[in-house]
C-alpha cells in the first residue's frame, strides 16, 4: 500500500506546500523543529484541514479538496502514536489497549493482542493505570494501542522525543519489529538521523513546509546537498554483511567487499546490518596510511565536495554504490587538493561507530 | 426559645422539608444534562453569541432574585407567552411546586455550568483528538473520554446546585408565592415562621434541619468527588 499525499495550506506566517509519496514500509519525515513535519501528519491524520490537497492509501481517499471530500479522523483507520503517548488516564493499560479495536469495523483485519502484548512485553501492566507507568513503558503501551485499532495507516510524531537515551534503545527495536512484521504503512516524524538510519526504508525531507528530497534513506543520507540538520550533522548509511566475530571483541563486516570492523555486533554471520558512519567520524588520506591505530581503511573514490560556509567542507565518498560522507576542514580539501575523481582512503575508528548507530537490516 | 428543638416537627414543617428536597432534586436532575452541555459548549466551542450565553447564563448570579422571580411569573405565568402555551398541552408552573422546581433550577445554573465548565477546561482536548485518530465518533469520544474525566466537577456542580436550590428564597416567593404544603419550601417557611408571635421554635428547627442538609451534602460531594478524582487521574 502506498500513501500519496499533495497539500498546501497557509498559516499566514509559515506556509505548507507538499507533494510526496510513501511506499510500503516505514517513511521518515525528516526535517528540523519548525519545518512543518507535525503539522503535516496532523493533516493526513485529518486534525488539520488544508486549505487544498489530497490525500490517498492506493485508491482509497480520505481527503480531496477538489471533490470536496474531507474524512474527519475517526473515519480514517489510523493508528496515531503521539509524542507524549496521550494514553487515557482514566483507562487500564487494557482498556487503552481494546478502545480503538472497539470502533473498528467488524471485518477488519487486526492484529491479535496477545500477539501484539507480547511483542512489545506488557503483559505485566495490563491491569495498571497510565499515571503508574514510566516513560518507557507508555509508549510501549502507545504503539500497542494504536497496532489495535486495526489501522490502515500508522503515523509516529516523534515518538521517542521525550525518551531519555536508554529508553529510546529500548524503544527503537519495537519500531523496528514493526517496520519488518507488519504489513501497515508507517509515517514517522523524527528530527534524528540516528532514528532515520536505524529505521527509515524511504525518507522525506522538509524543510520550511516544502519537500526538498525524498528517496531511499541510503541515498538522500549519502547526498552532501541534503543536510536539514546542518553538514555537522551528517551521516551516511552502510548496507553490510556480517562476517565473523573475533576473539577480541570485535565484528567484521563486509561492505562492498571491503573489510569493516566494529565493536561486537549481535547479529549471526551472514545477516545483513545498517551501519550509520557519522560524516564528521571519517578521516580522509590520499595515501595508505602506516603505524595508525585506526582499524577501518576503506578505498574509496571522491564524488562530490562541498565547501561550507564555514572551515568545513562534506566529501562525499563511493565505494562501488554505496556512499560514505566525510566531514572536513576547507583547509584540509585543498591541503590535500582533493578533488571529484580520486581515489583515497577513508579512515574510520571502529570505536567510534555507537552501539544505537548499528541495526538489523 | 431554644426548647423549640426539642419538639418533634409538626406535619407542615415535615411538609416544608419533603417539599425542599423534592424541589431541589428535580431542579438538580432536570438541569444537569442541560447544565454539562452549556459548560462544553462554553468551553470548547467557538460561535457567534458565545457571549450573549455566557452573560445569560450568569444573569441569575447578578440579578437580584426578586426581578428574576417576577421576569420568571412574567414569562411562565398563565398569561405569559411560555406559560400561556405550555398550559395548553396541560404543564403549569405558577404557583405549583413545579414552578418551585423552574425557579431553583435557574437561580442554581449558573453556579453548576461554573463548576463544569472549569473541569472541562482542564480536560487535555490532546486527548479527545487521540480518542478520534482511534476511530471514536465525537459523541462517543465525549461519552467515553470527557464525561468520565469531568465526573468530578459535574458531581460538585450537581451538589453546589442542589445546595443553591434548597436555599431559594427570593425568586420563588416572587414566582410561586409561599403557599404551605404547594409552594412553601425550607426558606420560605423559616420566614412564614418568623412572622408570626410564637413561630420561632419551629423556625430553629427547620433551620437546624437546613444547616445539617447542607452540610452533608458538602461532605457527600467532598468524598464523592475524591474517589472519582483519584480514579481520573489514573493511579
Amino acid at each position: 500500500m502506498t500513501l500519496s499525499v499533495a497539500l498546501r495550506h497557509d498559516f499566514g506566517s509559515f506556509a505548507l506546500d507538499v507533494g510526496f509519496e510513501a511506499p510500503p514500509g516505514l517513511t521518515v519525515l525528516f526535517g528540523r523543529s519548525g519545518s512543518g513535519k507535525t503539522t503535516l501528519v496532523n493533516a493526513v491524520a485529518g486534525l488539520l484541514r488544508p486549505d487544498t490537497g489530497r490525500i490517498a492509501v492506493d485508491d482509497w481517499v480520505l481527503l480531496d479538496s477538489a471533490a470536496g471530500r474531507f474524512l474527519p479522523p475517526h473515519r480514517r483507520r489510523l493508528g496515531y502514536i503521539f509524542q507524549e503517548g496521550r494514553l487515557f488516564p482514566h483507562l487500564t493499560v487494557q482498556q487503552n489497549l481494546r478502545y480503538g479495536g472497539f470502533f473498528a469495523p467488524k471485518g477488519a483485519k487486526r492484529e491479535s493482542e496477545a500477539r501484539v502484548v507480547e511483542m512489545l512485553g506488557i503483559g505485566p501492566l495490563l491491569a495498571r493505570r497510565p499515571g503508574a507507568l514510566s516513560g518507557g513503558e507508555k509508549s510501549r503501551v502507545a504503539i500497542g494501542r494504536a497496532l489495535l485499532a486495526a489501522p490502515k495507516l500508522i503515523l509516529a510524531d516523534e515518538p521517542l522525543a521525550a525518551l531519555d537515551e536508554a529508553r529510546k534503545a529500548e524503544i527503537l527495536p519495537y519500531f523496528e519489529r514493526l517496520r519488518d512484521e507488519v504489513e501497515t504503512p508507517i509515517l514517522y516524524v523524527s528530527h534524528s538521523a540516528a532514528e532515520v538510519a536505524r529505521l527509515a526504508t524511504h525518507v522525506v525531507v522538509l524543510q520550511a513546509g516544502r519537500v526538498i528530497r525524498q528517496g531511499a534513506a541510503a541515498e538522500v543520507l549519502g547526498d552532501p546537498e541534503v543536510t536539514p540538520l546542518g553538514a555537522h550533522a551528517a551521516g551516511a548509511l552502510l548496507e553490510s554483511r556480517v562476517v565473523a566475530h573475533h576473539a577480541d571483541g570485535l565484528s567484521e563486516l563486509s561492505v562492498e567487499g571491503q573489510r569493516l570492523l566494529l565493536p561486537r555486533v549481535s547479529a549471526a554471520p551472514g545477516q545483513t546490518l545498517r551501519v550509520y558512519v557519522e560524516a564528521a567520524d571519517v578521516m580522509l588520506a590520499t595515501r595508505r596510511p602506516e603505524h595508525i591505530s585506526a582499524l577501518n581503511l576503506l578505498e574509496v573514490e571522491i564524488r562530490a565536495i562541498r565547501r561550507g560556509d564555514g572551515p568545513g567542507a562534506l566529501v562525499q565518498l563511493s565505494m562501488g554504490r554505496t556512499a560514505l560522507l566525510a566531514r572536513v576542514t576547507r583547509r584540509s580539501v585543498e591541503g590535500l587538493g582533493l578533488a571529484p575523481g580520486q581515489r583515497v582512503f577513508a579512515v574510520l575508528k571502529a570505536v567510534s561507530v555507537a552501539k544505537g548507530n548499528v541495526a538489523g537490516r | 426559645m431554644l426548647d423549640g428543638l426539642t419538639q418533634p416537627l409538626s406535619p407542615a414543617e415535615w411538609s416544608a422539608v419533603a417539599l425542599s428536597l423534592r424541589v431541589s432534586l428535580w431542579a438538580t436532575l432536570v438541569s444537569l444534562p442541560l447544565g454539562v452541555f452549556t459548560a462544553y459548549a462554553l468551553a470548547r466551542w467557538r460561535f457567534p453569541g458565545r457571549e450573549l450565553l455566557n452573560g445569560l447564563v450568569h444573569l441569575p448570579l447578578i440579578l437580584p432574585p426578586v426581578v428574576t422571580g417576577y421576569l420568571l411569573l412574567l414569562t411562565f405565568g398563565t398569561r405569559g407567552p411560555v406559560g400561556g402555551l405550555l398550559q395548553e398541552v396541560g404543564i403549569v408552573f405558577a404557583f405549583r411546586w413545579t414552578g418551585a422546581a423552574l425557579a431553583a433550577g435557574i437561580m442554581a445554573f449558573p453556579l453548576m455550568v461554573r463548576a463544569i465548565r472549569l473541569s472541562v477546561e482542564a480536560v487535555d482536548p490532546k486527548l479527545e483528538e487521540a480518542a478520534a485518530t482511534l476511530g471514536a465518533p465525537r459523541l462517543w469520544v465525549f461519552a467515553t473520554v470527557t464525561l468520565p474525566m469531568i465526573l468530578p466537577g459535574v458531581i460538585a456542580g450537581a451538589i453546589l446546585a442542589f445546595a443553591k436550590a434548597m436555599g431559594e428564597f427570593g425568586a420563588t416567593i416572587t414566582f410561586v408565592s409561599n403557599i404551605p404544603g404547594q409552594t412553601q419550601t425550607l426558606p420560605s417557611a423559616i420566614y412564614a415562621f418568623l412572622q408570626v408571635p410564637g413561630g420561632e421554635g419551629a423556625a430553629l428547627r427547620l433551620v437546624l434541619i437546613s444547616v445539617v442538609l447542607a452540610l452533608s451534602a458538602l461532605l457527600a460531594s467532598e468524598l464523592l468527588a475524591r474517589r472519582v478524582a483519584k480514579r481520573v487521574a489514573g493511579q
